[in-house]
């Protein structure tokens, strides 16, 4: 038995000012004096001491060799000889700790099962708890028969072991787990509280891919069986993924399972009701009556004595005022009162909070507020205020004075650099956003560089000086700041500024002759790079000298940016081997994750819920194409054009799984089935897809390229061709068998048979639809790309999209069915906005550029209707826009 | 979310921040030297704070952590950002309530170092692999101690001389009290 103060027997030496019982121990000795653990009579108190010892060391991070944890475990599982229940107890924490390897764990199999049924309900649970960590499926199935028992055990504890080392072997060897399904839903009707909630947990996680089955096992579940605040909680979890895998199809009305939170709201347990508030406000387009019970509550736990309640509370309502700022502006009083809150977690979310939800008048007063706040925070909360004032500026564009002033106030402060560029980003965006703050943010920016430590944001600032700072009122009086750059910085930030100085030159014709001298200075500068700049650009804007170029080249030099995404770039340069022909910057792929700038407004109001998430935007992997040109028979097709996001042809936890990538020529498709083969006893070979293109007439295959084998847990790839007219839109269905030799494999050798046995595997359809000739590619400014395309190519019509669910949902389908690129964040639509307009650009097959405008409008009875307005570079491809829309 | 709440670690630290006991659940911190990292910005982040009341809570990188300090014992209880703080917090109170009951209320590092079986023990009964296995603190310290699981059946295993010892510690304490 455990007993207190078991070591200070031996060292009853008290005088000692400070003393640990641990002072100046060292492992070697320790694990002499492992010995005892051998010795015929056991002491079990001195056992337990050294194990202690032992299980010191191994928690201040010391490391055992592999001899020396075999020893002592080996040495450890004679212990099993004693009766003395502390000592055993401590034996098992030690089996646990040292995690022996497969081979050792046949020693203690026999005493642990042995414990496992033991009159002694401790022996049984914890033995339950260490065999099921250390065994592996094989033993498994040995001991299956009394884990069922033990999940009904009539000791919670000992249920509460078997249930909770279920849901870590489910992990492993999920097929023997799922068979306890019966033992398990038994007890989820325990009494005890835990094993309620254990017994829940495992449940839904054996059930997790069967969507009807949790719905269902939600269903019975919510009537009021489940009283442990615990599995309470995960109630509510497992509710709302219900509710949000039911998506939108619910017409108005309740939302099924609303009021089973809302009962949550008036539950005993202060985690249940946060649990059921969280919930409610994360629900896909919640509605400002859904909300109100649950503002309410958290609303209580804003002046709770307890920190982490009022943290709680007013994190949720931050995330809150994001998406709906009007719900919260009823806490504001509460708000404000944390902002003195001792934990500055609290008060930094409480200020953030005011700062969306406040209106244009109270701005000026919380500005005063925050400056006194500001000093006694740290870097990291720091960045989170400037963010939400950030968003507040856009929000509120006629208060930029205070807004701009309290930034340059604070950018002048000590801080770190992630702090330092969070205001600098700030101040460019709100000048970017906001032209009346153009010359003042300028200003700011330019006194700041003047004593700037980081060369990151001095670098930063010059080009955006260099891009803003000539179409300014006065455009000398920024030089000054500019060449002092010259005079002071280092090489990064000279050569930096030797652009800027240019873009001056190039755009100011009355500063020409000036910027020249300051140029001709800098060709005496100590570095390469700065000279080499400065020699370019006297060069490139004394326009007479050089022959063929004109003021349009010289700018579009200057000015020009890289249409390529750096990332794509490198890569493409990675995998350019030296040869004769050069590279080639047309070559590089030009589909971006998403755009920079739309990402940058989009932090400060993150969309709530995963559900406003779009799906994963497809890029052309470097890796695909190099493998596609390995292969001689698809080298005819040229290029391909777009490869799209695997589609999984077969479920989760199959015995194959198999997805297909969509590479798209200009006169070919090509599939690429990924196939996974997951069962060790078995060999699969000439794997091919047999595909079905009925349904696809356009379509005719051309070649197929199976693959010769297929080991387990190895993916490998087949391929099917096919031909498709040229300049046509083909679509279609294809369906897919799976047909291949399985050959049966020797565990134990790994060797396999040498007949196999045809055999096929039935998988999903899938479709070729017009967005997979789209690619999605961003342009930095929408207006700008707009106004410079061709008018005679502009295609507008309207169309009426039915009832909807909300605009969001429109708006997303069709972004969907067009696969293309939204613009500056406006895929995400405001909640309850009665219109919206949507701005998409894209790379449609034939490299033609495409930009969309959707302007969207919503009735009443949630009828939605849609104005599209296409332009691009070849007016047929604009009509192929609308007939995209009008079939889709 | 749509998952079990998890537990990522526990920690108790001293007044210096340095290790007395600590329990990882989670492999994302894969080194000693992340581990010993981390715990570093825990102890420092909330250094500051008084904490003895009642438990106070932190977030950074991605984590949110309760603490509370008992003397010179820190103990803080880590989850991912997005897991429920009343459940970290109810976790944090089972355990360092249990061990208060274990140490008969003497919660200081030099009483936790000479009983550092009882705290492992303890840290073993709390969580299991990042789920929570208890969260009421007299179950947990009567599972650690071996009482009252067991009724009176543990007399039994034990022989007539552990007994004697076992009694004759009980007066010696109350003797020194």
């Amino acid at each position: 038995m455990a007993q207190p103060l078991v070591v200070k027997k031996d060292d009853d030496c008290d005088e000692e000012e400070y003393y640990s019982p641990f002072l100046g121990i060292e492992k070697g000795a320790v694990l002499q004096e492992a010995r005892v653990f051998h010795d015929p009579q056991l002491d079990a108190r001195r056992c337990c001491q050294v194990i202690t010892k032992l299980l010191y060391l191994l928690n201040q991070g010391d490391t055992f060799t592999k001899v020396e944890a075999t020893e002592v475990f080996f040495a450890t599982t004679k212990l099993f000889q004693s009766k003395d229940a502390g000592l055993r107890r401590m034996v098992y924490l030690m089996i646990k700790e040292l995690s022996p390897s497969a081979d050792e764990v046949i020693i203690v199999t026999s005493s642990l099962m042995k414990d496992m049924n033991s009159k002694t309900d401790m022996y049984r649970a914890n033995a339950i708890r260490v065999l099921c960590r250390i065994i592996d499926s094989t033993l498994l199935t040995q001991i299956e028969r009394y884990l069922k028992q033990a999940i009904v055990d009539k000791n919670p504890v000992v249920a509460s072991a078997a249930l909770v080392s279920g849901i870590y072997l489910l992990q492993t060897s999920p097929e023997i787990v799922k068979r306890w399904s019966n033992e398990v839903q038994e007890a989820v009707q325990s009494r005890a509280a835990l094993v309620q909630f254990h017994a829940l947990a495992l449940l839904h996680q054996i059930r997790q891919n069967d969507r009807l089955a949790v719905s269902k096992l939600v269903t019975s579940l919510t009537r009021g069986s489940v009283r442990s605040p615990l599995a309470q909680c995960l109630l509510i979890r497992y509710t709302s993924q219900v509710i949000r895998e039911s998506g939108m199809n619910t017409q108005g009305g309740d939302r099924p399972f609303f009021d089973f939170l809302e009962s949550c709201l008036r539950n005993k347990a202060e985690m249940v009701i946060l649990e059921a508030a969280r919930a409610i406000t994360d629900l896909n387009g919640v509605t400002s009556r859904e909300l109100t019970p649950a503002i309410t509550v958290l609303q209580l736990f804003l002046s709770s004595s307890k920190p982490v309640l009022r943290f709680a509370a007013v994190r949720t309502l931050n995330k809150v005022a994001s998406t709906h700022p009007l719900a919260v502006t009823n806490c504001n009083i509460d708000m404000e009162s944390l902002i003195s809150d001792q934990n500055r977690s609290i008060a930094t979310l409480a200020i953030t909070t005011l700062l969306k939800t406040g209106n244009e008048s109270s701005v000026d007063r919380l500005m005063k507020q925050m400056t006194n706040f500001m000093s006694d925070i740290a870097d990291e909360f720091k960045i989170v205020v400037v963010e939400a004032i950030r968003s507040l500026c856009l929000k509120f564009p006629l208060k930029y004075r205070s807004l701009m002033n309290f930034l340059s106030n604070i950018l002048r402060e000590e801080g770190g650099f992630d702090y330092k560029k969070a205001i600098v980003d700030s101040i460019i965006i709100l000048i970017r956003d906001i032209p009346d703050a153009k010359e003042s943010g300028l200003f700011h920016l330019c006194e700041f560089i003047e004593d700037c430590e980081f060369t990151y944001l001095s670098t930063q600032i010059l080009h955006f000086l260099g891009n803003e700072g000539p179409k300014t009122s006065d455009p000398s009086k920024y030089i000054r700041y500019i060449y002092n750059r010259v005079i002071l910085e280092n090489a990064t930030v000279r050569a930096s500024a030797v652009s800027t100085l240019a873009k001056f030159g190039a755009l100011v014709d009355a500063l020409k002759p000036r910027i020249f001298v300051l140029l001709r200075r800098c060709l005496f500068d100590g570095d390469d790079e700065v000279r080499d700049r400065a020699t370019l650009y006297i060069k490139l804007l004394d326009g007479e000298a050089t022959v063929g170029e004109t003021d349009k080249d010289v700018t579009e030099f200057l000015f020009g940016s890289l249409d390529v995404p750096l990332v794509n770039l490198e890569t493409s340069l990675w995998n350019y081997e030296p040869s004769e022909v050069p590279f080639d910057i047309s070559s590089v792929p030009k589909e971006t994750k998403s755009q920079p700038l739309a990402e940058k407004k989009a932090t400060g109001k993150k969309s709530a819920g995963p559900a406003a998430v779009n799906g994963p935007v497809p890029t052309v992997d470097a890796s695909y194409e190099k493998l596609l040109s390995s292969i001689p028979e698809f080298a005819s097709f040229g290029k391909p054009f777009k490869s799209s996001a695997p589609v999984e042809l077969t479920e989760a936890e199959t015995e194959y799984s198999v997805n297909v990538v969509k590479h798209i020529y200009d006169g070919h498709v090509v599939l690429q089935y990924n196939c996974t083969n997951t069962i060790p006893e078995q060999l699969l070979e000439e794997v091919v897809v047999f595909v079905d293109a009925s349904e696809a007439e356009e379509f005719s295959e051309v070649a197929s390229k199976p693959l010769r084998s297929l080991p387990y847990d190895s993916p490998g790839q087949t391929f099917v061709a096919f031909e498709k007219p040229e300049g046509v839109l083909a679509t279609g269905k294809f369906s897919n068998i799976l047909k291949f030799i399985v050959k049966e494999v020797d565990s134990s050798t790994g060797e396999a048979d040498d007949d196999g046995v045809e055999d096929e595997y039935q998988l999903e359809d899938f479709e070729i639809i017009s967005a997979d000739y789209m690619l999605k590619v961003g342009v930095s400014n929408f207006r700008n790309a707009w106004e410079s395309m061709d008018l005679e190519s502009e295609r507008v019509d309207e169309y009426g999209l039915g009832v909807r669910e909300s605009l969001g949902e429109a708006v997303s389908a069709v972004i969907s069915i067009l696969g293309m690129q939204p613009c500056e964040g406006t895929d995400v639509v405001q909640n309850n906005s009665r219109s919206h307009t949507c701005l998409l650009s894209g790379v449609f097959i034939g490299n033609v550029k495409v930009l969309v405008r959707l302007s969207f409008g919503i009735s009443g009875p949630k009828e939605v209707a849609m104005k599209l307005a296409v332009r691009s570079d070849d007016p047929e491809v604009s009509d192929r826009i609308h007939e995209i829309v009008a079939n889709g | 979310m749509g998952s079990c709440p998890s537990v990522k670690n526990i920690l108790v630290l001293d007044s210096e921040g340095k290790r007395v006991a600590v329990k990882y659940y989670s492999d994302e911190w894969p080194s000693v030297s992340s581990k010993l990292a981390f715990e570093k910005s825990v102890f420092v982040k909330t250094q500051k704070t008084s904490a003895r009341t009642e438990a106070e809570v932190v977030m950074f990188d991605g984590y949110i952590i309760v603490y509370k300090f008992i003397q010179d014992l820190h103990f803080f209880v880590t989850g991912g950002d997005e897991e429920n703080e009343l459940i970290l917090a109810s976790v944090l109170q089972g355990f360092s309530d249990a061990v208060g009951l274990l140490l008969r209320n003497n919660v200081d590092k030099r009483t936790a170092l000479e009983n550092l079986d009882l705290i492992f023990l303890c840290l073993d009964e709390v969580v299991d692999g990042g789920i929570v296995l208890e969260t009421d603190a007299n179950l947990i310290a009567e599972k650690v101690s071996g009482h009252g699981l067991e009724g009176a059946g543990s007399f039994t295993e034990q022989t007539i001389s552990q007994a004697l010892a076992t009694a004759r510690e009980h007066f010696a304490r109350s003797l020194l009290k």
